[in-house]
């Protein structure tokens, strides 16, 4: 559980930042205003919308290392064998940060109110997202044929249970990613999908930064970052 | 209404959203059932929360007549009652108390106490109330299906909660319980998002964080640490689904059952327990932290003087919040887990102690010096109390880990989690309904019927819960059908348990009465107008009673002061309303 | 004025119920006395905090309870107030846990002339393995069970072949001595808990826990299930003997080593 501590105390951290700047030691009793002091306005100037993704950000983040811990665990019992992993994940990797980048593209191209390269990229990142998704499947097919089934092993049965968790949160980015895409393509003006444009290219990138993880994680490069913390700690 | 005096309109710049952000229901559909309207979600969601919670109030009837008359109902044999044992649990839980704590009064509370319009993201707190109802069906239909509901214990344990020697373990019970568990949490998710947004955007100018009142402050919280906890539930669930349905062996280990080998091996069942009790343990604050919020109020209010020590009240929130997490496995220092745990988490929940004494001792130097109107939901704020008080001490017997070995596994367990966060709790959301209701509905809770219901449920409670904690002590273990012929458990328990029982079926009794005054008050209840309780908070000084759509007329409420401001010195009025600006003497009646 | 009467009576009914009542801890049976003091002193300490909390409260309300006319006080907070009860809250929840953590040191810590002892659970019944001669408990995996082999013993581990299994019989344990007892179970969670020994520990398959402690006193005494395994629950039962250690060895000397009970298995297997 040690590694959900840790997400935790970092978000901890963000959360105590957050909270030294509201004032938590005044004295409200004394600060009571009068008619013409005007109290301050007291939302954030960042919209509402991007907030509420943050939070529900770290709510995947807390998600997905709770399955990074149980995976842990689970891996320090003796009948873990590690899963060879398909070739095709590093096409799939690829596809995921083209569509990535192309909504970073997407995002520049849509303040720039540039509608015409706008379109490009979010397609570009529609199929490029949904090729990581197929590729994904791929993966599943040619572990199945090779024999690597889902209850044989705790190894084979994290690696289809985390990335099929993943893929359906891919999957929901790219539910709200083709509405967006529509909106621009019936001539929606720039300015009204500019918010859910950048709403789409924060979650990519953090899908994208969760699969890298979960990839170094599968791959084993995870157990060694982790056998090198233990010795700092000892 | 106005809150700002005329002539300086135009100098204070409104906190005001855009009328055309706020979504405005069509139809009778839209106003009545799929409505977007944090209120009408409100109710939705504490009618099914109460509704369920009634079931699973009629299962502990049964098996506590089980108990104490064994046989007497020939249709209670092992099986039901473990069935029944787990809905009760895991209904009263997280269908009733977090769904009612957070759905219900988070969701009337929250835009109206920070002087909102309504929630930021009013389609998805739609969703997740009808996300909740379906959760609430499906764990319902486990009545109907084959085999039953699980009789796995409210904590699941694996192995046996999907082996055949556990009701439901082998059939459908168990599916539908970890189904409606995933649904919950996805449904939970969507109305989380919207409380913990809501407060961070939704305030109204000048509602600085050091002004919210404690009840925002503990929903706030608790929804933070139900964000973060919930996903290990949901780990859990789906890991558990997926050994039971496609054979994995996330948590099962290598087993012979009954004779048989299974085909499952190497997993471990303690894995579970530390997802479980990562999500569990932080539950139980989750369902304290709003009923310490709001009970502040209460106490505050009806005794008519300011919360005593708000800051550290505030502090002691977020502490307890954060604490919450590093304490699970108190609940396994008998789990066979690496003893050497205990040190640390016997060491975490003890100090966790500390902030909330410093909670209970701020209560009730709330009520020194006060004006102690004993209205109804001052009776149950001192219920709570004294359930509270007598439930988080007993808290330190089990959290001291060694002191936790004998008595873990017995009736003291059920008396002091019963006390800690069902009855206090439980007191909490009575006092808060008849706190609110006159603003909910326009109208005042019968005060006779509902001091009887207070009297009885107080002290039936405290009569069921009290002498169980000895029969602990004496050993008798939790989960027991029946206790049978057993050396060291002399007769007089069994008269005890009869007793015991006598109390839940009159207690369970006086919860109809308080149903029957809800309904009853709803039409024939005095007229409250809109401030009954002279109250600061700015739920109270909406110009409609109950609030309309969009609660406040054309104008945001501004906010000039804290939440506390009762028998201010010199003030003409013994509270001055959060909308009040300083130096203003006229003191306003709030249009009702 | 009734809730004050009630806050009352609920104060001192609670003190009366506690010193009056007659249900209480079972006559002790081991070494854990450390445990039963250590309780003790968290009820001495919790119940002078209850009484005078809910005293205090029936005090405010009846003493500042609402008169027409009357008006509260107005005291935002008490920095030096709340500073001492911080610190004695503190100082009493650190004089529960300090014993609490020495004797939870002295619970985990099993003395080096512990007899091991194995207790293995299954739905819904106790068995028991004692070494042999030679002091030390074999090797057993769950994967190893099979009809004439109940508890999965190692057959090639040659420690294990005078162990003496009891399957389904009462355990007897001799008085005075330190046993550690290994708990490991074949199916689901189970809990082996004798109230008179104070200590518990759950078992869980796939992994051997343990508690230990020394027997007291001379006695029979029922085990019961602890934690909740399947609806058989309530009737997992044994018996443990504490003998004298005269006693004690009489009865070792009647009971069946493993190779013995693999013996006997075998030789009903040739007659049929």
């Amino acid at each position: 559980m040690s590694t959900i501590l840790v997400f935790l105390a970092g978000l901890a951290v963000i959360i105590t930042w957050w909270m030294a700047q509201q004032r938590l030691s005044s004295k409200p009793w004394l600060e009571a205003n009068g008619i013409h002091d005007i109290p301050v306005l007291t939302r954030s100037a960042v919209a509402t919308e991007k907030i509420g993704l943050g939070v529900f950000l770290a709510i995947v983040g807390a998600l997905f290392t709770l399955f990074i811990s149980a995976y842990f665990m689970r891996m320090g019992l003796q009948d873990w064998w590690a899963i060879p992993l398909p070739r095709i994940l590093w096409l799939n990797t690829g596809m995921l940060v083209i569509g990535s980048a192309a909504l970073h593209w997407a995002k520049m191209e849509v303040v720039r109110n540039n509608g015409n390269a706008l379109k490009l990229a979010l397609v570009t990142a529609l199929a490029a997202t949904t090729g990581f998704l197929i590729g994904q499947l791929f993966a599943w097919k040619e572990l199945v044929t090779a024999g690597y089934v889902i209850a044989d092993n705790p190894a084979n049965s994290f690696f289809y249970l985390i990335t099929g968790m993943h893929g359906l949160h891919i999957l929901g980015g790219l539910f709200v990613l083709s509405r967006t895409t529509s909106r621009v393509w019936e001539g929606a003006a720039l300015a009204k999908v500019r918010l859910s444009t950048e709403l789409c290219t924060i979650y990519w990138h953090f899908m994208l930064v969760v699969w890298l993880v979960l990839f170094a994680l599968f791959a084993g490069w995870a157990n060694d970052f982790v056998a090198i913390c233990r010795q700092v700690l000892n | 209404m106005a809150n700002i005096p005329a002539g300086i309109d135009d100098t204070v710049p409104l906190a005001e959203v855009a009328d055309v952000e706020l979504y405005h229901p069509k139809s009778w559909w839209t106003t009545y059932v799929f409505s977007q309207d944090a209120k009408v979600i409100a109710i939705q969601y504490s009618l099914t929360a109460i509704s369920i919670g009634f079931v699973a109030l009629v299962l502990s009837w049964l098996m506590r007549i089980q108990l104490a008359f064994p046989g007497a109902l020939s249709f209670i044999d092992a099986e039901h009652y473990y069935q029944f044992i787990t809905m009760h649990g895991m209904i009263m839980v997280i269908y009733l108390l977090t769904a009612l704590f957070l759905g219900g009064f988070g969701n009337y509370l929250i835009p109206l106490m920070l002087g909102a319009r309504d929630m930021v993201f009013p389609y998805a707190n739609m969703l997740s109330y009808w996300l909740y109802l379906l959760a609430v069906l499906v764990l319902v239909a486990g009545f109907f299906v084959p085999g039953g509901p699980t009789g796995a214990g409210w904590t699941l344990y694996p192995p046996q909660s999907i082996l055949s020697g556990t009701p439901g373990g082998k059939d459908w019970g168990i599916i539908l319980m970890l189904t409606s568990l995933i649904l919950f949490i996805i449904g939970f998710t969507m109305g989380g998002l919207n409380y913990v947004v809501t407060v961070l955007q939704g305030r109204t100018r000048g509602m600085t964080l050091m002004r919210m009142p404690l009840t925002i402050w503990g929903i706030f919280t608790a929804t933070v640490m139900a964000l973060l906890a919930f996903p290990a539930l949901f780990v859990a669930s789906v890991m558990m689904l997926f050994d039971r349905v496609l054979g994995t062996s996330f948590f099962m280990p290598t087993i012979v059952e009954m004779g048989e080998h299974l085909k499952n091996g190497g997993g471990s069942p303690i894995l579970f327990q530390h997802l479980f009790w990562f999500f569990g343990h932080p539950e139980v604050y989750i369902v304290a932290l709003p009923a310490f919020g709001i009970v502040s109020d209460l106490i505050s209010t009806h005794a008519r003087k300011n919360i005593f020590g708000y800051r550290m009240m505030v502090w002691a929130i977020v502490g307890i919040g954060a604490l919450s997490f590093v304490v699970w496995a108190h609940h396994m220092y008998v789990s066979g887990m690496n003893p050497k745990f205990g040190f640390f988490f016997a060491t975490t929940t003890l100090i966790i102690a500390v902030p909330t004494a410093i909670k209970v001792y701020n209560w009730v130097l709330t009520l020194w010096r006060g004006d102690i109107h004993l209205t109804l939901p001052m009776l149950f704020a001192l219920g709570f109390m004294v359930t509270f008080v007598n439930g988080g001490l007993t808290g330190l017997f089990l959290g001291n880990v060694v002191v936790d070995v004998p008595l873990a596994k017995t009736l003291f367990v059920v008396a002091h989690f019963h006390m800690v966060m069902g009855v206090a709790p439980i007191m909490v959301v009575f006092g808060a309904i008849c706190h609110w209701y006159p603003k909910v509905t326009g109208r005042m809770l019968d005060e006779t019927l509902g001091r009887v219901h207070f009297f009885v449920t107080f002290v039936g409670a405290y009569a069921i819960f009290f002498p169980m904690h000895y029969l602990g002590l004496l050993g008798v273990p939790r989960r027991y059908s029946e206790l049978g012929d057993t050396a060291f458990i002399p007769p007089s328990v069994q008269a005890l348990n009869e007793f015991i029982t006598i109390m839940a079926l009159i207690v369970g009794a006086a919860q109809i009465l308080f149903l029957f005054n809800l309904a009853w008050s709803l039409r024939r209840g005095k007229e409250a107008g809109g401030n009954p309780w002279r109250a600061t908070t700015l739920e109270w000084q909406t110009p409609q009673t109950p609030p309309a759509h969009g609660n406040w007329g054309k104008e945001l409420p501004v906010v000039y002061r804290w939440a506390y401001d009762y028998s201010v010195p010199g003030a003409a009025q013994d509270f001055i309303p959060q909308n009040q600006p300083n130096g203003d003497r006229i003191s306003r009646e709030p249009a009702s | 004025m009734a809730v004050v009467v009630i806050l009352i009576v609920i104060a001192v009914g609670s003190v009366l119920f506690h010193l009056l009542s007659p249900w209480w801890w079972t006559p002790i049976a081991s070494n854990w006395d450390y445990i039963d003091n250590t309780i003790i002193i968290t009820f001495w300490i919790t119940g002078v905090v209850f009484v005078a909390v809910v005293l205090f409260i029936a005090f405010c309300v009846y003493r500042f309870r609402h008169n027409p006319g009357k008006r509260a006080a107005y005291e935002p907070e008490n920095r030096v107030l709340e500073f001492w009860l911080a610190t004695v809250t503190a100082i009493g929840v650190a004089a529960m846990l300090a014993p609490g953590l020495f004797v939870w040191n002295q619970f985990i810590t099993v003395p080096n002339d512990a007899t091991e002892v194995e207790v293995v659970g299954q739905q819904w019944l106790w068995s028991f393995r004692l070494p042999g001669k030679d002091g030390r408990l074999g090797t057993a995996e769950t994967s190893d069970v099979s009809s004439d082999n109940p508890l999965g013993i190692n057959k090639k581990d040659p420690a294990s072949l005078d162990d003496i299994i009891i399957q389904g019989g009462e355990l007897h344990l001799p008085v005075g001595k330190p046993v550690k007892m290994l708990l490991r179970s074949l199916d689901v969670v189970h809990d082996f808990y004798v109230p008179e020994f104070r200590a518990k520990m759950d078992m869980i398959p796939g992994s051997v826990s343990y508690y230990w402690f020394i027997p007291t006193r001379t006695g029979t005494f029922e085990v019961l299930c602890a934690e909740l395994c399947g609806v058989g629950h309530p009737q997992m039962r044994g018996t443990v003997v504490v003998d004298t250690e005269a006693d004690y060895q009489t009865w070792l000397q009647q009971q069946q080593t493993f190779s013995q009970m693999v013996a006997s298995a075998g030789e009903i297997q040739a007659a049929k």
